[in-house]
């Protein structure tokens, strides 16, 4: 038996350990500018965020939050549902005082376990209602529209509504993504629309008509981009990122927005709701007051794709229809909290 | 030549210590016994030095058990037993056994024939390809996954999953048994050629058995790490109980029915440790005799040659080239690809602090655990072994929420902070480091042992002066295992960093989840590049 292999593994080890925390001396936290200012209790005096949403899209936005509050602002980025899940389990001794959360399910289920605090009125009527929670304790920041997305050389005729995806000429051309938070908020919205039975009937024709499960939506759009699929559901700001990614000449999928208050076409929002018990609930609701400023909409509308809520400003991108020319369903944001019975929907015909 | 050696005899060659135990009369050898056992101290406890931290260990390992308990009955157990007893349930059970049966059987296949390959033949350049055969290591399935999946979207389901994981995963059972046929003594195989056995039936009947507790231990870890993994089934869109627990939690942030699955999960595990104990029988492959084994004779490849290095390097080029040429791609033609050094540098530098000291942590928990495995046998020593594999089928999600709930009752100082995610590493992968710790001390000779227990060493400083000097290298590549797995690992690590820490693994999902692929390709090729390295000295050790 030789050694070197030891030896060499332990200096590597050695070496592995002593980098970080010199690194560490540097600067502790990445969440601001990265001054190193923080002293290391941290904790009470910077405004902890939990972010659903990725920190590709919205950290320079939160560095805008930053000033504006005029506090420490430390982020936490992860999956929107997980963060949640940990944010139930932390119950009131969180470290977290606002949750910026990628859908409006997650903040309905901490709201519905009476984790999040009402917010004032007069930030509130920014957003038009049918955005935000009717408790009055999340509101929506920016919108996404559900759309079909389709292969111009494999369809003319693109339907006005999902309902008609269960017609035998679209068997096996159609891609979505059941395991998808925001499809399970359309599916949410088409119980409200349509009531179960319905949707239960809708869910089990589109599987029989062949259609195929995807992990997320990026890949149900590839699979429509590369014609493995004829028609994807999907958000509409997906489309949109995909063409700043690659170029609108590399992206043969094109958009469609059903019409006639169509269950495909529901208006979902990210949102954020800022915790109980964290005593910064004054810094918090600052930076919520930030996300519905003129220079957050913007961000969001530029940015990120998505339609800005807060009233008086529109998005700036062209061929992205504006929100009040959506023929989407109306439909009480609200009622999309029984998202557990949709689950159980889901499981029930066999999609997730 | 040495007679105790070859299988099917016993260890009556053996000298009998001159310090009586009466402890190991009960292992006296059986002449039908199919293979030597290494001595074992049965039924008598293993001294308190060992017991003690050992016993740490394993409670640190069924911490998530406890947790799991709380959650899935917290609505009563008629709820718990309705999620459980679910027909979907049945489904997903064969899908997740399913899909490690063929993960393992593929890994068998694909790691003992590489390390037969590199190790006994005149392969040319067999340095290079038992190198190349321990880089898959450093790719993470989820990158794997999505690399053959953008390659070839029709293989995403069962294919592309046992595709993924078998290719990222076969590392776990050429290195032990490519550790194995280097230490196992050629004179026995000799000897059994001199009696009139054929090249074949001495593999068969000498070699291969000799092989067979290193190749189910790494076929254990690999059935494992598949019923826990996420990111490749999870982009293969294929259905199995992790990515059920994983839906559950995020359409219903539900964490009780999601408990009960895990719950099943662990019932899975026990039953997949109970089929390897079986599997491993009582083989040891400790040389016994005087002096240093000579070095096998390399087999002569012949016509083979060519076909040999065909399959060489399809598997080279499927698990290692081609990830790696994938993340190229992103990199060549994304223009969202953001080049921050800066950031990149920081965020390896995090992954590999974070990561060694989940290996130190790891390795040092694992010692006695492997020890006691190694040389004891009796309930507990059986008990504590399980238990080290306890955590480790369970979804990192799951366990990181365990470490949530406790660290936020009984240890909030520690909650988000690097302390706990070191610890959660130690949870989830105790096993990796527990078996090449296990399989280290079982290839050091116990009569070295005995002979410094008859020269008056105590227990434990036998233990300190020839058991874990010679165990050393083993144990020294289950750390580098433990390291490499750690910087890959992703669910536990998103939930329990500090606020505001990245590793390479969390950036690169961050970024995936956006939909820029070409800004994730930086950190995924930093994550390999870096893993490389001591998956590459695990490749060139030899023991």
């Amino acid at each position: 038996m030789r050694r070197p292999l030891a030896r060499r593994l332990i200096a590597l080890a050695a070496a592995a350990l002593i980098l970080p925390a010199a690194a560490a001396c540097g600067s502790g936290d990445e969440g601001g500018s990265g001054k190193g200012d923080k002293g290391d209790k941290g904790g009470k005096s910077s405004l902890v965020i939990y972010s659903g949403r990725q920190q590709a899209l919205v950290k320079p936005l939160l560095t805008k939050l930053e000033k504006a509050v005029g506090t420490k602002v430390e982020v936490r980025y992860g999956d929107s549902a997980e963060l949640a899940a940990q944010l139930l389990e932390e119950g009131d001794r969180t470290k977290a005082a606002l949750f910026f959360s990628q859908d409006a399910g997650a903040l309905g289920a901490l709201s519905k376990e009476g984790r999040l605090e009402e917010l004032p009125r007069q930030t509130l009527d920014k957003v038009g209602t049918p955005y935000r929670s009717a408790k009055g304790d999340w509101t929506g920041v920016s919108g996404r529209v559900r759309v079909i997305a389709y292969h111009p050389d494999k369809v003319t005729d693109v339907p006005d509504s999902v309902r008609d995806l269960v017609k035998p000429e679209w068997k096996g051309k159609i891609g979505y993504a059941p395991t998808n938070a925001s499809f399970q908020a359309f599916v949410t919205g088409m119980r409200v629309l349509d009531g179960d039975d319905a949707t239960r009937a809708w869910l089990k024709g589109i599987k029989a008509n062949g259609a195929k499960a995807y992990g997320n939506n990026i890949a149900v759009l590839d699979a429509v981009d590369s014609g493995e699929v004829s028609l994807g559901l999907l958000n509409h700001y997906y489309w949109y990122e995909r063409v700043a990614e690659k170029g609108a000449d590399k992206v043969k999928a094109k958009l469609h927005y059903p019409r006639g208050g169509d269950p495909g076409a529901l208006v979902n929002v990210a949102g954020v709701g800022v915790l109980k018990g964290t005593g910064q609930s004054e810094q918090a609701r600052k930076a919520v007051e930030f996300l519905l400023s003129k220079e957050a909409q913007s961000y969001f509308a530029d940015e990120t794709k998505e339609y800005p809520l807060a009233a008086g400003i529109t998005s700036p991108i062209k061929d992205l229809p504006p929100i009040a020319s959506l023929d989407s369903p109306r439909i009480d944001l609200g009622r999309l909290d029984s998202l557990r019975e949709t689950l159980a929907m889901l499981q029930d015909v066999g999609l997730v | 030549m040495h007679p105790a050696h070859i299988p099917g005899a016993d260890d009556a060659g053996r000298t009998t210590p001159s310090v009586p135990r009466p402890a190991r009369d009960a292992d006296r050898p059986r002449p039908t016994a199919p293979a030597p056992a290494g001595r074992r101290h049965d039924a008598a406890l293993p001294p308190w030095a060992l017991l003690l931290p050992a016993g740490v260990a394993a409670l640190f390992a069924v911490l998530p058990l406890g947790y799991l308990a709380v959650r899935s009955l917290e609505r009563g157990p008629g709820f718990a037993w309705k999620v459980v007893a679910d027909e979907r349930t049945v489904t997903l059970l064969g899908h997740s056994l399913g899909l490690a049966a063929a993960v393992v059987g593929a890994c068998l296949i694909l790691g003992v024939s590489l390390a037969w390959l590199t190790v006994r033949t005149n392969l040319p350049g067999a340095r290079a390809w038992s190198v190349l055969a321990a880089l898959p290591l450093a790719v993470p399935s989820y990158v794997a996954a999505f690399a053959w999946l953008s390659a070839a979207p029709r293989l995403a389901g069962f294919t592309g999953s046992a595709l993924a994981l078998t290719l990222v995963s076969f590392p776990y059972v050429y290195l032990p048994v490519a550790a194995a046929l280097r230490g196992i003594d050629p004179a026995q195989e000799e000897t059994a050629r001199s009696l009139g056995l054929g090249p074949v039936r001495t593999f068969a009947r000498v070699t291969l058995p000799q092989l067979r507790p290193a190749a189910a231990g790494g076929g254990l870890l690999v059935g494992l790490y598949v019923l826990s993994d996420f990111g490749a089934v999870s982009l293969m869109r294929y259905d199995t109980f992790t990515r059920a627990i994983h839906t559950s939690y995020r359409a219903g942030f539900d964490r009780t029915p999601a408990a009960a699955l895990s719950v099943v999960l662990v019932v899975m595990t026990v039953a997949l440790v109970a089929a390897e104990a079986r599997t491993r029988g009582r083989a040891g492959h400790a040389r016994t005799g005087t002096g240093t084994a000579r070095p096998a004779t390399p087999a002569a490849l012949g016509r083979l040659r060519a076909p040999a290095l065909v399959w060489c390097g399809a598997v080279t080029a499927a698990a290692v080239a081609f990830p790696l040429g994938t993340l190229g791609y992103w990199l060549a033609i994304g223009n969202s690809a953001t080049w921050d050094p800066t950031g990149l540098l920081d965020t390896a530098t995090n992954t590999l602090g974070i990561a060694a000291a989940g290996a130190v942590l790891t390795t040092v928990l694992a010692l006695p655990v492997g020890v006691i495995a190694a040389r004891h046998r009796g309930r507990a020593a059986h008990l504590l072994e399980q238990a080290a594999y306890a955590g480790h089928a369970l979804p990192g999600i799951t366990v990181a929420l365990a470490l949530v709930f406790f660290s936020v009752r009984y240890a909030y100082p520690l909650y988000q902070q690097l302390p706990l995610l070191v610890c959660a590493y130690a949870v989830l992968f105790l096993p990796v480091a527990v078996a090449a710790t296990r399989a280290a001390v079982l290839q050091a000779p116990p009569v070295l042992e005995d002979v410094a227990r008859s020269l008056g060493r105590s227990p434990l400083r036998t233990l300190r002066d020839v058991t874990v000097p010679l165990a050393a290298p083993g144990v020294a590549a289950g750390a580098a295992l433990t390291f490499v797995v750690c910087m890959k690992e992703l669910p536990a690590t998103l939930l329990l960093r500090p606020t505001g820490t990245d590793t390479l693994a969390t950036r690169l999902w961050t970024e995936t989840g956006a939909g820029s692929f070409a800004a994730a390709a930086p950190y995924a090729a930093a994550l390999i590049l870096l893993a490389a390295v001591p998956s590459y000295l695990l490749g060139k050790h030899r023991t």
